[in-house]
């Protein structure tokens, strides 16, 4: 059926609730109120206040309280109300979370969830509108998860929670009521840890995720309307990167753009052109462009800079020309 | 505690001797915290620890040749030499975590405190931490929602007087880790933390209302750090009348002659305890010293994400 990304998250959140009693979620606000964007309406009513758990105001906590469930028996989802909060979080994620598996030398993972709206053009400031995934990529012990379409949303988290291992599993907010499509019926999965051609193409090869990726279709819709074919990958999940997909696309154009919102200095977009210039050298036709966030420390609030940092579809399109034309 | 002081008086000499290396914390001094509240534990329980762990993992019952193979970084060690001194995991005797970030592991316990009283009713959750852990924001958070959710785990505070190098004076005006827990409610105690007997009534005391549905509480054991901060700091902050104040208080001598002057022990049964915990601790080492390093190509391995 047709649903919307926030949607998907829902429904997924609900089937994996009924399907596993050990699933919990706790977080600000996430009972009677049903978070903060409705994700888990009508959760505590049908499962309790005991697998469905407002939280004091205090990441730091949620998340480690969290880990002590994983680490006994139970299946939590932590959910940061927006991703700008879950910095107070970030020493119980990366020091405890990420790396128990490796430093108990394999007795012991923390099969746990932390959902994080993320992403900018909501008008949300500095506080309501960050990409962090960089941040999070970086740690190897994590897995860090972007899917944007319904069925990735769905496929992917159903893969998050089942996971041994802890899964950052972010959703961008723009997309969250934005972007609408098909989810087929039944219980399969997406392995975390793939990328998908969303678009195939013979010109150029454009890799997003988020937000960016919608931006990406579009802008390549634009540009088949001038005779130039963009191929589209949706990179949707950065720990593990799926390098054999990245670079196999890679080659078959030749000409690549990474286009990620977050800060493009020492961004997760960084990592790709990297591996792409490492892996498929011999046969890129251009350098390895890319588009990224400017350099400023924060989204502003005001219209005119808030869309100047965010990279938009006509901003794309004049690239995904200028790679073309190289 | 025997087998705690010879184990770490050891690790004190192979630190002297290069055989162990790196940041070693020692609790020689403070033992009785942790045989004192792991000797009220059931196997069911589970415990967390901080950077000063020997003492709570090898009172859970861990095997003192692993943890000291864990301490000279050998494959045989508890963490097959990944971890060291300061991350001691033993899952199969219920020690979950042990973390060098202070404070880290408080918020692990709640959780695991929350998920035991669903699926084992009548289980514990217990995290050890000392007084410089109080000062964090964990703690604070830890506490409240400890105290909201009513769950039932156990804050035990080893206040040795220092945080790290500087004494507590230096840390917080509020001297007694007891008053946070009355602002939130918490039933706590303060108790002589060089007082092994003491410490088991509390603990004990406390931890029954945890088993049927009470909970949480928090027990404060007044102790001393005999050693440095970590092996080599020659400790010069502190007053030698200080230090050796304490040491007329060692909490494994004043049991044992505790014990002998009553009559519940004999000599001879004393210093046969004391013999065979130096025999465990020289086998272990023996056993650490030929044991195998981890191969380096097993680098990436165990690492999940």
């Amino acid at each position: 059926m047709e649903k919307t990304n926030v949607q998907a998250v829902h429904d997924t959140l609900l089937e994996e609730f009924r399907r596993d009693e050990r699933v919990m979620i706790l977080g600000e606000d996430v009972g009677k109120r049903g978070g903060v964007f409705r994700v888990t309406e009508g959760f505590s009513e049908e499962f309790g206040t005991d697998r469905v758990l407002d939280t004091p105001l205090a990441e730091s906590s949620i998340v480690g309280v969290a880990i002590g469930l994983a680490l006994a028996g139970m299946r939590p989802i932590a959910e940061m109300q927006f991703a700008d909060f879950s910095t107070p979080a970030f020493d119980q994620i990366v020091q405890e979370a990420a790396r128990i598996r490796y430093r108990s030398n394999g007795q012991w993972g923390v099969p746990m969830v932390v959902r994080m709206p993320w992403g900018g053009g909501v008008r949300g400031g500095f506080y309501h509108s960050q990409s962090l995934e960089a941040f999070y990529a970086h740690v190897p012990g994590l897995k860090v998860v972007a899917p944007s379409t319904p069925r990735d949303i769905t496929g992917m988290l159903r893969s998050a929670i089942r996971d041994e291992d802890p899964v950052i599993f972010l959703e961008h907010k723009a997309t969250y009521r934005g972007v609408k499509g098909e989810v087929p019926e039944g219980d399969w999965t997406i392995p975390l840890g793939t990328a998908e051609v969303k678009r195939e193409g013979t010109d150029i090869t454009v890799f997003a995720y988020g937000l960016m990726l919608h931006h990406c279709l579009r802008a390549a819709e634009a540009l088949a309307a001038d005779g130039i074919s963009a191929a589209v990958v949706d990179v949707r999940s950065l720990r593990p990167l799926d390098a054999a997909t990245i670079v196999r696309e890679a080659r078959k154009t030749g000409k690549c753009l990474v286009v990620y919102e977050d800060n493009r200095l020492f961004g997760a977009g960084a990592e790709i052109a990297a591996l792409i210039a490492e892996e498929a050298f011999d046969d890129l036709d251009a350098p390895v462009m890319r588009i990224g966030g400017p350099e400023a420390p924060a989204m502003p609030f005001n219209k005119p800079q808030e869309d100047a940092f965010m990279p938009s579809p006509e901003l794309i399109g004049d690239k995904m020309r200028a790679l073309a034309a190289y | 505690m025997w087998l705690i002081r010879a184990f770490e008086e050891s690790v004190s000499e192979l630190v002297g001797t290069g055989e162990v290396v790196g940041l070693v914390h020692v609790s020689i001094g403070q033992e009785a915290s942790a045989v004192g509240v792991c000797d009220v534990l059931e196997a069911r329980d589970r415990v967390y620890s901080g950077h000063r762990a020997h003492g709570h993992v090898l009172a859970r019952g861990a095997d003192p040749a692993a943890v000291m193979a864990e301490l000279m970084g050998k494959a045989a060690g508890l963490c097959g030499g990944k971890g060291g001194s300061m991350h001691l995991v033993d899952v199969a005797h219920g020690v979950l975590e042990a973390t060098g970030v202070v404070g880290g592991t408080i918020p692990l316990a709640l959780g695991t405190a929350l998920a035991l009283r669903e699926t084992e009713p009548g289980a514990v959750a217990v995290v050890f931490f000392g007084d410089g852990a109080v000062q964090t924001g964990y703690f604070h958070e830890s506490l409240n929602i400890a105290a909201l959710w009513k769950l039932p785990v156990l804050l035990v505070c080893e206040n040795n007087g220092y945080a790290e190098f500087t004494p507590r004076s230096a840390h917080t005006p509020v001297e007694r880790v007891t008053r946070h827990a009355e602002t939130y409610g918490v039933d706590a105690r303060t108790v002589d933390g060089n007082d092994v007997v003491a410490i088991r009534e509390a603990a004990s005391a406390l931890v029954a209302p945890l088993r049927s549905g009470g909970g949480p509480a928090l027990l404060e054991c007044l102790t001393y750090r005999m050693r440095g901060h970590y092996e080599g700091d020659p400790a010069k902050y502190r007053e030698a009348s200080e230090v050796a104040e304490w040491k007329a208080k060692d909490p494994v001598r004043r049991f044992a002659s505790g014990a002998v002057a009553t009559g519940e022990l004999s000599a001879e049964d004393a210093a046969a305890c004391e013999a065979a915990a130096r025999r465990a601790v020289a086998a272990a080492v023996s056993a650490a010293r030929s044991a195998p390093f981890p191969a380096a190509s097993a680098l990436t391995e165990d690492v999940g994400g």
